[in-house]
């Protein structure tokens, strides 16, 4: 019997030919990602709950600092402390401010074929490189940690098969919010979305992270393209060989297909407090807003900053919106100084923060008030997500969040 | 009897020929700058105090920075609130997210020679680079000025400070003002005016100037003032006139005090935990392992600052498990490092650069520290508790000495 | 003249506006809320301890930084009746007066006082504390006008023509 993607990546960490969904199995981790969010929480059980603990492979580890950077509370302070201390005493990768946690992993890790835990929700961004990547809780981590593997009940696949090319102005953002619209929040719960079809083969792998990214939105496991020669490039351009590069057999089961034809998608916006209360971003049209925000692992990579500089150069931001532009990462934030996008940015008025979580995560830099309103390219409008529990958050494209900084009301770029 | 800058610039504004130190006198105010920290304050004294008009909206100017991005909730009931007064008194200059009040007052042209400043902030001094008698108030002061346009204050007596000669080439003039304010002592000057002279004076860019007048509350006094000279002109965007020309101290002037240094003994020192006048050479601290560093404030967070601290970093990294935080002092001066590539140089050497606002400096945000933690920071004060908890030791430091102690990950002399 | 008893909190030199009151919590919506962090920094049990009519005896430079009128806010809130010091910060000293707290500059007092002393403060005069007398000097004519009118805020709307 033909396996999938996933299923084929489980059965090499596994070490076994064949596996199916429902199976559970052993498997060794290639790699494990821990933020500032848990990390402190892990390393005080792994003091506390463990006789004589030891690490299986340090150079399994990253851990990186980057959901409240720069800190903003001795509390903070003190558990980054417990995190860089412990990384330091174990000689495990540690990264600082250097941008968000996946961003940083996509970067200079993720390889295809890799098995990844990561504690932190998003880590099914991974997939984008043709990796299995997935969100644990700490106490998962901790085992993963100390053995160097874990158990996973092998997931169903569901089948995304995606055809034509998206429209100018319209972004994978649009598609995938479109998608969980679609499917609704649950509905790949503990599933595996497979992205395929000519459609996915006109995506980069940026724009493959956003699908991946936001999968977890839908109630996925994770979510996973097959590493093609798009991919196979990109992991080139940094140095990096893959682990291996599978394919979905032919006879490969999936619980569903979808098909979804990328030129029929137009610019959409998740509505509050949840991400697949899908509308036409016509249809928000005219919402004040109070603050607008480019950023995240989902949309703050440079393909995202362009998007949203082409729209704010020689424009100025509404005076009474506060628009936060936060890089994914260095990098992404050093491209994009070469580029100038920042200095428009600047120019047009807005808050060009460090790479970090920012607003996204609702702590630290940019929340918002009582009944206030932000369009965010952040990855969830939950309810006081970004801050005060009686303000509300619209989920949309960079280009959408530009043009409604602009227009101080949400908009499309094309209103303006 | 000869007259000093700040007795000057008071009897020109209240129209007489001269004033003498202890007199007790009502100023004309040419300028107001309102922080976010103490907006919703200032507005409730003024409607408590009955004013139903502010006396001259366009000398007001609403600067956003303390609290830019909002790090808590109750920060953005400050913005409503300065939005607001704005809104209802017909004041139109409000920076809402352009960088430090003390570096905008200077920087967007607000402040001339010879004009008379309040601000509610302590840092207010900062305008004597230019020639203006500027100093800090409480907010119940500000929103009587709001409604008046005026301020008693008594005429201070003036301690000069003569520095000749020149600068070796990693000394700044925080260091100069960090050893002055160490000879002096942090209550040295309290309530006196402090007024630099000298050839190495002279020599000085505005933003060096800037760094000595923004300290000079540290040693308690009022105001420090800086002689107009051609630099201040270009600076300010304005030819002199005859009184900001004539904003030179007296050979006979009535100096409580004179303290004279030659520029080539200043050596790289640093403000040691946690009082800005315990201060040390850089060399008797060498090795003391730091955890972070922190390049910005309205005391160190301009063009030349970045530059100086881009230069030491110049193929270096910041040391591992070391953070170094750079906070431009304003969206120029952002602007202005991003053109000339130091922005990039820090971003490469591990930096992480923020939108400019105060930042750290005062505590609230942008890379608090905690128990058993040590910071060099570039900026004003390192009270205690100031950036975290009591337990984090603050070193005061040029940005170059600091940019030195972020590679080298201890601290280090450049 | 006015004369009042009180027991007096000592503490030391350069005591800044920081450690009166963190930034942390200058954006707390009143003083009230505030009140209870006053000298965290230093002495995190003593805004707990502090009664109404205490005093606080303390050496030089007293209120040095920042320009945050809280200060002496959240001291009268306390309800310190005066603060006795060797000498203060400027800017301290006229938000002190503009909100109707006395200052006193004493230069030997807190090198005798010991925390928890009662002393008696006479003004303009003198203090006297464990037996000895210790001189005041008077304070500045248009001070005592503020002081007296009960505050810059009560001074202003007298002139605006409105009861206090």
């Amino acid at each position: 019997m033909g396996m999938t993607i996933a299923e084929k990546i489980i059965a090499l960490a596994a070490g076994v030919p064949q596996v199916k969904a429902g199976d559970i199995h052993t498997v060794n981790l290639d790699r494990m990602m821990s933020n500032d969010g848990t990390t402190h929480l892990t390393v005080d059980m792994y003091h506390k709950k463990l006789k004589n603990p030891r690490i299986a492979d340090p150079k399994k580890m990253v851990f990186i600092v980057d959901h409240n950077v720069p800190s903003d509370s001795p509390k903070t302070a003190a558990s980054q402390k417990k995190m860089r201390d412990f990384a330091r005493e174990h000689e495990i990768d540690f990264w600082e401010g250097k941008g968000v946690c996946h961003q940083i992993m996509m970067e200079h890790y993720v390889c295809p074929g890799e098995l990844i835990f990561g504690a932190d929700s998003h880590t099914c961004t991974y997939g984008a490189l043709g990796a299995f990547g997935t969100g644990v809780g700490c106490t998962d981590l901790l085992y993963g940690m100390v053995t160097g593997t874990s158990w996973v009940l092998v997931p169903e696949t569901v089948k995304f098969n995606l055809v034509g090319r998206l429209s100018e102005g319209v972004y994978p953002r649009d598609l995938m919010l479109t998608i969980i619209g679609e499917i609704g929040a649950s509905g790949v719960s503990y599933q595996v979305m497979e992205f395929c079809g000519p459609g996915a083969e006109t995506l980069s792998v940026d724009d493959r992270m956003v699908l991946c990214n936001l999968s977890v939105e839908a109630g996925a496991k994770t979510a996973v393209f097959q590493a093609d020669q798009v991919a196979l490039d990109w992991l080139e351009e940094r140095g990096r060989k893959p682990k291996a590069v599978f394919a979905s057999d032919e006879d490969a089961v999936y619980a569903r297909e979808y098909t979804f034809d990328l030129s029929e998608i137009r610019p959409v916006a998740a509505r509050p407090d949840f991400v697949d209360d899908v509308v036409p971003v016509k249809e928000v049209c005219g919402v004040r807003i109070d603050e607008a925000f480019l950023g995240s692992c989902n949309n703050g990579r440079i393909d995202d900053l362009r998007v949203g500089a082409a729209i704010v150069k020689d424009r100025k931001i509404s005076d009474h919106v506060r628009f936060l532009v936060v890089p994914a990462s260095n990098e992404v934030y050093l491209q994009a100084l070469k580029e100038g996008l920042i200095d428009i940015f600047m120019r047009s008025g807005a808050i060009v923060m460090n790479p970090n979580c920012s607003v996204c995560w609702g702590s630290c830099q940019g929340v918002i008030g009582e009944q206030e309103v932000l369009i965010s390219t952040g990855t969830r409008n939950f309810k006081g997500r970004a801050g005060h529990p009686n303000s509300k958050v619209y989920l949309g494209s960079a280009a959408t969040v530009a043009a409604s900084a602009v227009k101080g009301e949400i908009c499309t770029a094309d209103m303006l | 009897m000869g007259q000093t800058i700040i007795e000057k610039i008071i009897a020109r504004n209240i129209g007489r020929d001269r004033v003498r130190p202890g007199e007790i006198v009502t100023v004309n105010v040419d300028r107001v700058m309102l922080d976010d920290i103490m907006m919703p304050f200032i507005v409730s004294k003024f409607h408590e105090m009955g004013f139903e008009r502010v006396w001259d909206p366009d000398k007001v100017v609403l600067i956003y920075d303390h609290l830019v991005p909002a790090s808590q909730l109750d920060d953005i009931r400050h913005y409503k609130v300065g939005d607001e007064f704005a809104r209802n008194y017909g004041i139109r200059h409000v920076h809402r997210s352009d960088g430090i009040c003390h570096q905008l007052m200077t920087e967007a042209g607000y402040v001339k020679p010879g004009d008379v400043v309040f601000g509610t902030d302590s840092h207010t001094t900062t305008y004597g680079c230019v020639g203006a008698f500027s100093t800090g108030i409480g907010y119940t002061e500000m929103a009587g000025i709001l409604g008046t346009g005026k301020l008693w204050v008594r005429v201070p007596e003036t301690i000069k400070i003569v520095i000749d000669g020149e600068l070796a080439s990693n000394v700044m003039s925080k260091d100069v003002i960090l050893t002055v304010i160490g000879d002096l002592g942090a209550d040295g000057a309290t309530y006196k005016a402090l007024e630099f002279v000298g050839s190495a004076i002279d020599r000085m860019t505005i933003s060096s100037r800037m760094t000595m007048a923004n300290m000079a509350i540290e040693a308690g006094a009022k105001c420090a003032l800086f002689t107009p000279d051609l630099k201040t002109a270009d600076y300010c965007g304005t030819e002199l006139d005859s009184f900001q020309k004539a904003l030179v101290g007296d050979e006979e002037g009535n100096y409580c005090k004179v303290l004279t240094y030659r520029a080539e003994e200043f050596v790289p020192v640093m403000a040691c935990p946690s009082q800005v006048d315990k201060i040390r050479a850089v060399s008797q601290l060498d090795g003391i392992p730091i955890d972070q560093v922190f390049l910005g404030s309205c005391t160190n967070g301009r063009l030349e600052d970045l530059v100086a601290a881009a230069k030491v970093l110049e193929g270096k990294k910041v040391a591992p498990y070391v953070k170094m935080i750079v906070t431009p002092a304003s969206r120029k001066v952002y602007e202005e490092a991003s053109a000339r590539g130091v922005l990039q140089k820090l971003a490469e050497a591990g930096a992480i650069i923020t939108h400019p606002g105060c930042g750290l400096c005062c505590g609230r945000t942008g890379g608090i520290l905690c128990d058993g933690e040590r910071v060099v920071a570039t900026n004003n004060r390192n009270f205690l508790g100031r950036m975290g908890t009591s337990k984090v030791e603050i070193y005061l430091a040029s940005p170059a000495v600091a940019a030195a102690c972020a590679a080298a990950g201890k601290i280090i002399s450049p | 003249m006015e004369e009042f008893t009180g027991n007096i909190w000592v503490l030391g030199d350069d005591i800044d506006t920081d450690i009166i009151i963190p930034t942390e919590y200058l954006a707390l919506e009143t003083i009230e809320e505030m009140k209870q962090y006053a000298f965290s920094p230093l002495r995190p049990e003593l805004a707990g301890k502090i009664t109404a009519g205490d005093i606080i005896v303390a050496g030089k430079n007293f209120g040095c930084g920042s320009s945050r009128e809280q200060a002496p806010e959240v001291l009268k809130a306390l309800g310190i009746r005066c603060i006795v010091a060797k000498s203060f910060a400027r800017i301290f000293f006229r938000n002190s007066i503009n909100n109707g707290l006395l200052l006193i500059e004493q230069p030997d007092l807190h090198d005798h006082a010991e925390e928890g002393e009662e002393i008696c403060v006479r003004v303009n005069r003198e203090i006297t504390c464990g037996g000895m007398t210790y001189p005041i000097a008077s304070l500045p004519d248009n001070l005592v006008e503020i002081l007296q009118a009960g505050g810059l805020v009560k001074a202003m709307r007298r002139r605006n023509g409105l009861a206090d």
